[in-house]
């Protein structure tokens, strides 16, 4: 049922999910780019829910934009991850300390 | 000529003082000592005018400071008690000025000593000539000034440094008093000219100072503080440990400051003050207290000094301490008149130790002297003089000034008057071990057999011509001064004094001092007998006083006690002087300014940025995870701090700020 509550609570825990999943892990980058594709995801979602609920096209439009973006973005991001692999050698997040205070 | 008087010094000490380069050692002497034996000339003139004629001057010069109803001018008032100070001041400088000529003939510093002791001469006429206390305090300051500059005259000297400080700091002890003391004579009065306030003083008898609580009788207050300003000027019991030790200077100096002029002024203080001090007993009593206490302990103190001007300088002491308690009995004209008196032969008894010591090569030790009569017949006749009007021999100075104070002082046992009998035991007893010291001066120096070795005994001398001749002319003012001047002073409804000083007609004595017992008006004379008696008896039987001296260890032990001043100076440097440096170095210097306020100042900011900067870096790990923490930490607190401060429902979202609270732990 697409009630109210179970939609906002739903992108919303998606949404913390993906924040746990960003600075709990420290293994592994990719799942860092996961996490922030989950991201998106959650905030589409309310978007598309939003837009629905207040019957206002605006909040779908808006959603198409940030796929957009975020394929960009994730292709960008990987992209980069394949070039730190290449000098690295490694994708674990937990060493990546070069730059400290 | 009134003013004249005043800046005849002050232009010799300026010429002196900048132009001794040129002038020469005897060109400075020659125009210091012109400078002040005209000013001598202009006192006696004043003296003839103001003091014999009875015409009070009145000069008011110039406005100094206006602010409101505070109002100073620099006003010159020349009344008889100024006009006999003057005499005083001038008489004693100029024979000090001409001493000092021949005295100080191989000092290298000839003109600078000259222009010390001309502005002391200019500093202690401004002391007396004041009309308003302001004007009086820079005089006070001033000869303060001087006598540092002049105790401290062979700068290079550590113990006339020393002294010097010692008597410049104990000074201003009394001084912070005696400021005191014109600030609540201001308040009271609301001025500080004498005029005013001794007029008004009867309307403020009952006067009261409310003061947290307390009342406090603001006449008595204000009588108090001056004679604390007294009691460090005039060295009385207290503040008297800078006196002995200002002999440090050079012996013309101890002449004219210490023997003479600058120790007066406090007595000068508390006889000008007499209209006020009249009308408060408590400050009376205070007086005859300190002043009979300080005459008996230094003359005790004196007896077992052995060097020869510390002697003489417990004996100035002693003698402060009678002018003091005099004033305390109501006899201000008394006071001045043993004031006058004892300038005379305190002067001439410095200055002929002065003649001593530069005989037997500076050497001060009265040990080491002896059997200087046969060298030095005039300086012994002189001194002899000179210690007779001192114990109070008949006919001499001291007779008519000191044996009256003691006779007022058995007035003053009959019940009208009261706590007269303190000073009555005290005063007598003192006269006793003054002839004692005297005289065990005389012997020591010039009677017995010498101690002093062969060399110095061959350069024996007697001083010359320059220096005889101030000597002498003080050997005839102590002979003669009190017979001549004694019927103006203190004769029976004399009106020298006109308004100067002024005594409540229920504390005036005069008339019972006339019709006394006649043992006890010969009371003084007796025990000053007895004192000489027992200094012969002593020092002519030297077996018998060394016996006396070592056979009961008690004696000894107080014979040592004397000798060290009753440990005053050790007492004061152990519990107050010590204590007080400790405190301002320890306490004050090293935890309040080096420490507290360092550390809250720049030296701990200082200390400390560095140290938030560094851990406040330290957060930055350079791990992703790190920082998106703080990201996500910071935008937490962003949205409570957005919800708290904006929020018009402030009471709904304080659940929301409990979830943002939790939200970090959470996460």
């Amino acid at each position: 049922m697409l009630n109210q509550i179970n939609c906002i609570s739903i992108s919303s825990l998606l949404f913390l999910i993906s924040i746990l999943g960003i600075f709990l892990n420290q293994k592994n980058i990719l799942v860092m780019l996961m996490s922030l594709e989950m991201m998106f995801l959650a905030v589409s979602f309310n978007l598309i829910f939003s837009s629905i609920y207040l019957d206002d096209i605006v909040g779908q439009v808006f959603s198409l934009l940030i796929l957009t973006v975020a394929a960009a973005e994730s292709s960008i991001g990987l992209a980069i991850l394949v070039v730190y692999y290449r000098i690295r050698g490694t994708i674990t997040v937990e060493l990546m300390s070069l730059t400290k205070g | 000529m009134y003013l004249l008087i005043l800046a005849l010094p002050l232009l010799g000490s300026l010429i002196t003082g900048f132009g001794g380069r040129w002038l020469g050692r005897y060109g400075a002497a020659i125009l210091a000592t012109t400078c002040v034996l005209l000013s001598t000339f202009l006192a006696i003139l004043i003296f003839y005018e103001v003091g014999l004629s009875g015409t009070t001057c009145y000069i008011s010069l110039a406005p100094w400071i206006e602010s409101g109803t505070f109002h100073i001018s620099w006003g010159f008032l020349f009344d008889s008690l100024t006009s006999v100070m003057l005499i005083v001041i001038t008489v004693v400088s100029s024979l000090v000025h001409l001493y000092s000529i021949k005295y100080m003939e191989n000092d290298p510093h000839c003109p600078r000593f000259m222009s010390y002791l001309e502005v002391f001469t200019f500093f202690m006429l401004v002391l007396v000539t004041s009309d308003n206390l302001i004007q009086m305090f820079l005089g006070w300051e001033g000869v303060g000034l001087a006598s540092f500059l002049l105790i401290n005259f062979w700068y290079t000297r550590l113990a006339a440094n020393q002294s010097a400080i010692k008597a410049l700091v104990v000074n201003r002890i009394g001084d912070f008093g005696l400021s005191l003391g014109i600030l609540v004579i201001f308040y009271i009065f609301h001025s500080v000219e004498y005029m005013t306030i001794f007029s008004i003083v009867p309307f403020f008898t009952d006067y009261y100072l409310v003061f947290m609580g307390f009342s406090i009788h603001g006449l008595t207050l204000a009588g108090i503080f001056l004679f604390i300003g007294a009691v460090g000027k005039s060295a009385q019991l207290g503040l008297h440990t800078w006196l002995p030790d200002a002999m440090e200077g050079p012996t013309p100096v101890s002449a004219l400051i210490h023997a003479a002029t600058m120790v007066t002024a406090g007595v000068f203080l508390m006889v000008r003050f007499s209209p006020l001090l009249e009308y408060s007993p408590v400050t009376l009593f205070t007086l005859v207290v300190f002043g009979s206490l300080t005459a008996f302990f230094a003359a005790m103190t004196g007896v077992f000094q052995n060097d020869l001007k510390r002697v003489i300088a417990y004996s100035t002491c002693s003698q402060l301490g009678y002018m003091i308690f005099s004033c305390g009995i109501s006899c201000y004209n008394v006071s001045m008149f043993h004031l006058t008196n004892h300038a005379f032969f305190k002067a001439l008894l410095f200055l002929s130790a002065g003649s001593v010591i530069h005989a037997v090569s500076d050497e001060q030790d009265m040990r080491r002297m002896g059997s200087l009569i046969k060298f030095l017949p005039l300086t012994y006749s002189l001194m002899l003089v000179g210690s007779l009007a001192l114990a109070g021999f008949p006919f001499l100075a001291g007779f008519y000034s000191k044996d009256f104070i003691l006779e007022l002082t058995h007035i003053s046992l009959y019940p009208n008057l009261n706590y007269g009998a303190f000073s009555c035991w005290l005063g007598s007893m003192s006269v006793f071990f003054t002839s004692f010291y005297s005289f065990r001066l005389i012997y020591l120096t010039f009677m017995n057999n010498t101690n002093s070795n062969r060399v110095i005994v061959n350069s024996i001398h007697e001083s010359s011509f320059l220096m005889s001749l101030p000597l002498i002319i003080l050997g005839i003012g102590s002979i003669f001064v009190g017979y001549l001047t004694r019927d103006f002073f203190i004769g029976l409804g004399t009106n020298f004094w006109g308004s100067s000083i002024f005594i409540l007609p229920q504390h005036s004595n005069f008339v019972e001092a006339e019709w006394l017992p006649v043992v006890t008006k010969w009371l003084p004379f007796y025990l000053s007998t007895l004192g000489i008696l027992l200094a012969s008896f002593i020092n002519l039987t030297p077996s018998f006083f060394s016996f006396v001296l070592k056979f009961p260890r008690t004696l000894s032990f107080f014979s040592f006690l004397v000798n060290k001043k009753w440990y005053f100076d050790i007492l004061y440097n152990r519990f107050l002087v010590y204590p007080s440096m400790y405190f301002g170095y320890s306490v004050s210097f090293k935890n309040l300014d080096r420490g507290f306020i360092e550390l809250l100042g720049p030296y701990g900011l200082a200390k400390l940025m560095p140290l938030w900067s560094s851990s406040l870096s330290k957060l930055q790990t350079g791990q992703l995870t790190h920082y998106i923490f703080f990201t996500i930490l910071g935008l937490c607190l962003l949205l409570v701090l957005v919800l708290f401060f904006y929020s018009p429902l402030f009471s709904f979202s304080s659940s929301l700020l409990g979830l943002f609270l939790i939200l970090p732990f959470f996460v």
